[in-house]
This record gives structure tokens, C-alpha cells and sequence, in this order.
């Protein structure tokens, strides 16, 4: 697979405070990947210093092959970024912004696309519309058009469901989807984790500026072994002295119990059924992405303290 | 090229779209100082033998109409693209720095050459003033609008704030504008002063363009025109410099 993005041991600080300590990151061709991680990770430091918009102390990164510094040219070619702050030119129409942006990487006759991204992105009826006058998430959509102009072969959002609402966030991941389908590698930032488990077969988590996990997907889901919980309503509402041990909480009538495997539900029925405990509901809780993540973040901390 | 043209394009649209306060308004304010100094002074001074005084002043005036606006453009583009953190579309895309600096001058120099033009004409309505060698004149015109446009891409890039690049405008731009001869010749200054004024590269454009519109000038246009191209050379070169070392702009 060839690698669209490679970050090699990046560092980058503030003054005293390092935003991203020697990260190395490879990202290939083709891939769905989500950089997660919670506010103030570097999630944004290390897309700017991809796009070239920020500057590393040391390192290395390259987009597609190229080099960011040396080969900038052909890197931002390469790429395109929804950045994560509403920014706009106030001058200019949501056509003008889009042809001004064509023109910026030498595509002069652009209107068959702009139109097709417009369409898309549900932007079509605003399109001779000032930028100033349109909401905030249509200025956020005008923003995923903009990185889409020059149909690059990588694409970087970050956060482009902030604040877009459910119909069009549905809309906006179709438009992503078939673009990941039709050869480009996407990354995203997101801080609804679901959708980066939905969409991504990849995943990195970050924090502290620290690259603390990075697997597939279903892996990191399926690391979770102690993430399975059954969640009992129970009349009388005690749980038998056998399955004490499996108790995670028992509150507010609810008695959650961590189960390994599926066949313990098993047991844990004939228990009740010895004990004359009736189960009124039963619920499974499967692990998520979202279990994970807290998960990593609250060992990562036992590991710094 | 075609990115080049469509952000040298894009940049005469943004002051286009708002002429009024970038082309016309500075017309005005222009031919305010022409009529007033036009009053108080005009039966006073000769300055040059048989050149009244209006005449020497509207080749002052236009120029510095001229060196005002091509500096206001290219600032003030830079720092509101900053402020409003638009700049990005810019610093993503795949211009080169080279590219970048030339859309920024040129459209400079095209508004500069734009309020010259219109001063110009306007003041053809009052006085009779002929441009006694055009090339001479359009040459000033291109060299010191260039000139200001760079040094106004430096200033909107080294500012943060609005408050910064008004500093820089009222600290260095127009200090220099009204010590360079814009309403005097240096010749009538006292000897300090005078080897002070030529220390002032603002002195070389206005002196110049006044040689190409009068056919007379303090110094010879030669020596103008050496100090405006090297000025023009070497802030080139900073602000170049500047866009490619991302001072500023990249983080
Ligand atoms: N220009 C800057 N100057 C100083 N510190 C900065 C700068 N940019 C970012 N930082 C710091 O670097 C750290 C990482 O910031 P970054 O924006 O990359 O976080 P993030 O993961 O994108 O967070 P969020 O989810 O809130 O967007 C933060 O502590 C931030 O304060
Ligand atoms: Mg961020």
C-alpha cells in the first residue's frame, strides 16, 4: 500500500508547552482514518503542520511522497483541508469563493464539479449568496467545498459536523463516503465518536500531544474485553450473593454485571431462576468506540501519575 | 499562471467591489490639499523659473495619492485576511511565494496607477498641467506604487493587529511622505535637512515622477531611478523572504 501520509517523529512546542512530542503516523491510500482525541490533544497542530500551515521544530512529513517543505507545491496539490474555524471571505459569493479556489490551483474551468459539490453538499440554492449572509453550519459546508475544488487525492477535516445538523451530517458522510470509495483517503477529526466508528477502519487516538493508540477499528473495539455489560431490572431487587462478584454498579433499581463471554448470560439466568429473582428487563451493552476512548484516556493517566 | 492571475484577479475585485472608499474617496481628499494650498500659497512661491506653484504641487500630490493607495492595498488585504483567518486559502494552496508576492504588488500598483489617473484628470478640470514626458512619469508611477505595494505586504504581514499596521503607517509612511518634497523642494530646506531628505527613498519617487511631469527636478531622474529599483530590490526581497519563511503566517 502506498502511504499517502507519513509523519516521522514530529515535535512541535510552544514555548514551554509541547503540543505534539514525536509522533510518526502513517497513513495509507485509501484509508477512512480519524485522529481522535479530547481538546487540546494536537489534533489541530498536527493537520496544520501536514497542510503546511504550521511549522515543525523537527521532523519530517510528507503528503503523497512529497515533502511539505521542500516539496510544497505538489504536497498542498495534493491535498485538501476543511479547517476547523469558520473562516470566510466576506467579499465574495459562494460561486466566486469557488472558482477563486479552483483558480488558486490552476483550474480555470471548474463548473461542471462546483456544481456537482454544491448538489452535494445541499449548497446549491445559496450559491450567488454572500458568504456573510448564510448560517454556521452552511459556512461549515462552504468550507468541505472548498477542500473539495481540486478533487484531491487526500482530503483532512477537521470537525466538519461541529455544529452541521443531523440531515446534512448524514448527506455530508455519503458525499465523504463515495469519495473514499472512489479512490481518496480521507482523515477526520470528530469528537462524535460514533461517527468515526462508523465510517473509519482506522483509528488514532492522541493526547497530551502523545500518540497513544493506533489500531483498526474493530480491534480497538475488540480489545475491550471487560466492555460487555448486562443490564438487569430485577424483582426483588437484589442481586444473589454468587453473582456479587460480577456486580459493576447496582443503583436506581438497575444491577449492571461485566460479562467475558455471551455464554454467562447463561448462568447468570439459572441463578436468578434459583435464587426466585424475576428478571423484568434485560439489556446487553456492547463495547463502542466511545467506552474505549474513556478508557485509554483514564489508563493514560494512571500511567503519567 | 493560472493561479497567479486568479489572486492578482481576486485581489482587484476585493478593493473593486468597494471603489468608493478605495478610488474615489482618496480622489477627493487629493484635490482638497490642490485647492487649499492652491489658495493660501499660490501667488507666494516660485519654485522652479517660470513654474507656478500649482503645477510643482500636483505632481506631489498625485504621487503621493499614488504611494498612500498602493500601500493601503496591499496592507490592508494582508491583515484582514489574518484577522478574519482567510489567509489559510492562501497558505494551503500551491502558489508559490514568488506568485504570491506578484499578485499582491501588481494589484497595488494597478490601484496606485488607478488614483493617480483619476487625481490626474481631475485636477485637468481646474489647472492647466500637461505631462511633459509621460514615460518618465508612468515609469515613477509603476516603480513607487511596486515599491510601497512590497512594503505594504511587509507591514501587513509583520502586524497582528489593526492598531500595528496604523503605527506603521503613521510612524514611517507618512513621516516619509511629507518629508520627500510632496509640497516643497528639498533645495529651499536648510543643509541638514537637506542631506536628510536624500536619505529618504520616498524623496527619489516624488522628485522623478515630477521630472516626468515637469521636464525639471532637484536631482538627475537617472539617480531617481536607481535608488527607486534598488528600494523596490531589496524589500522584494524581505518580503519574499518573509512569505517563504513564513514568518507570521505559518505558525
Ligand atoms: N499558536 C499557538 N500558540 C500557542 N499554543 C498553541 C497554539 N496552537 C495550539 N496551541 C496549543 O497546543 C495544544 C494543542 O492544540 P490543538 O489545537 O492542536 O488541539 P486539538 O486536539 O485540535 O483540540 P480541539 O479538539 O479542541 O480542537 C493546546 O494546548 C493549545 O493550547
Ligand atoms: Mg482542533
Amino acid at each position: 500500500m502506498l502511504p499517502a501520509i507519513e509523519v516521522q517523529q514530529v515535535r512541535k512546542c510552544y514555548g514551554a508547552l509541547c503540543a505534539l512530542t514525536d509522533i510518526d503516523l502513517t497513513i495509507y491510500s485509501g484509508e477512512f482514518f480519524a485522529l481522535l482525541g479530547p481538546n487540546g490533544a494536537g489534533k489541530t497542530t498536527l493537520i496544520s503542520i501536514i497542510a503546511g500551515l504550521a511549522l515543525a521544530d523537527s521532523g519530517l512529513v510528507k503528503v503523497m511522497g512529497f515533502d511539505v517543505i521542500r516539496q510544497y507545491q505538489q504536497s498542498r496539490r495534493n491535498l485538501g483541508v476543511v479547517p476547523q474555524e469558520l473562516v470566510y471571505d466576506p467579499f465574495f459569493s459562494v460561486r466566486e469563493i469557488l472558482k477563486i479556489q479552483s483558480g488558486y490551483y490552476g483550474i480555470s474551468d471548474n463548473d461542471a464539479w462546483i456544481d456537482e459539490i454544491l448538489e452535494r453538499l445541499d449548497l446549491a440554492s445559496k450559491a450567488d449568496a454572500n458568504m456573510r449572509a448564510l448560517s454556521g453550519g452552511m459556512k461549515r459546508r462552504v468550507l468541505v467545498a472548498q477542500a473539495l475544488v481540486h478533487k484531491p487525492p487526500v482530503i483532512i477535516l477537521d470537525e466538519p459536523t461541529a455544529g452541521v445538523d443531523v440531515e446534512l451530517r448524514q448527506t455530508l458522510w455519503a458525499f465523504i463516503r463515495q469519495l473514499n470509495r472512489d479512490g481518496h483517503t480521507i482523515i477526520l477529526t470528530t469528537h462524535y465518536l460514533e461517527e468515526a466508528e462508523t465510517l473509519c477502519n482506522r483509528v488514532a487516538v492522541l493526547k497530551a500531544g502523545k500518540l497513544i493508540a493506533l489500531d483498526t477499528t474493530n480491534n480497538l473495539v475488540g480489545k475491550m474485553t471487560d466492555g460487555n455489560v448486562l443490564r438487569l431490572k430485577l424483582d426483588p431487587d437484589v442481586v444473589p450473593p454468587g453473582l456479587q462478584a460480577l456486580q459493576i454498579s447496582h443503583a436506581h433499581g438497575v444491577a449492571e454485571l461485566r460479562i467475558e463471554n455471551f455464554e454467562q448470560v447463561e448462568t447468570i439466568i439459572a441463578a436468578m431462576r434459583a435464587a426466585r429473582i424475576h428478571i423484568v428487563e434485560m439489556q446487553l451493552q456492547q463495547p463502542d468506540l466511545e467506552d474505549v476512548f474513556v478508557h485509554l484516556l483514564s489508563n493514560h493517566r494512571k500511567d503519567d501519575a | 499562471m493560472t493561479g497567479f492571475l486568479t489572486l492578482f484577479f481576486k485581489e482587484l475585485l476585493r478593493f473593486w467591489k468597494v471603489s468608493f472608499q478605495t478610488v474615489v474617496a482618496p480622489m477627493v481628499s487629493t484635490l482638497l490639499y490642490l485647492l487649499i494650498f492652491y489658495h493660501i500659497l499660490e501667488e507666494r512661491i516660485e519654485i522652479y523659473p517660470g513654474v507656478a506653484y500649482t503645477l510643482f504641487l500636483i505632481p506631489g500630490l498625485v504621487m503621493m495619492a499614488v504611494i498612500q493607495n498602493a500601500f493601503a492595498n496591499s496592507s490592508s488585504s494582508v491583515i484582514q485576511s489574518k484577522i478574519s483567518g482567510n489567509i489559510v486559502f492562501i497558505l494551503l494552496s500551491p502558489l508559490s511565494y514568488r506568485a504570491i508576492f506578484c499578485a499582491y504588488v501588481l494589484a497595488s500598483i494597478v490601484r496606485g496607477l488607478l488614483v493617480g489617473l483619476g487625481v490626474y484628470l481631475v485636477t485637468l478640470i481646474f489647472f492647466e498641467a500637461p505631462l511633459q514626458l509621460p514615460i518618465w512619469a508612468l515609469l515613477f508611477v509603476i516603480l513607487g506604487s511596486a515599491m510601497l505595494g512590497a512594503l505594504g505586504l511587509i507591514a501587513g504581514i509583520w502586524s497582528d493587529k489593526f492598531d500595528q499596521l496604523a503605527a506603521f503607517q503613521n510612524f514611517i509612511i507618512l513621516p516619509l511622505t511629507f518629508l520627500s518634497g510632496v509640497f516643497y523642494t528639498v533645495h529651499s530646506l536648510p543643509m541638514g535637512w537637506q542631506y536628510l531628505s536624500h536619505l529618504n527613498p520616498f524623496f527619489y519617487m516624488i522628485d522623478g515622477f515630477r521630472y516626468g511631469f515637469l521636464g525639471v527636478s532637484d536631482i538627475s531622474p537617472y539617480i531617481s531611478l536607481l535608488v527607486v529599483t534598488l528600494c523596490l530590490a531589496v524589500l522584494s526581497t524581505l518580503a519574499i523572504y518573509m512569505l517563504k519563511s513564513g514568518y507570521k503566517l505559518r505558525t
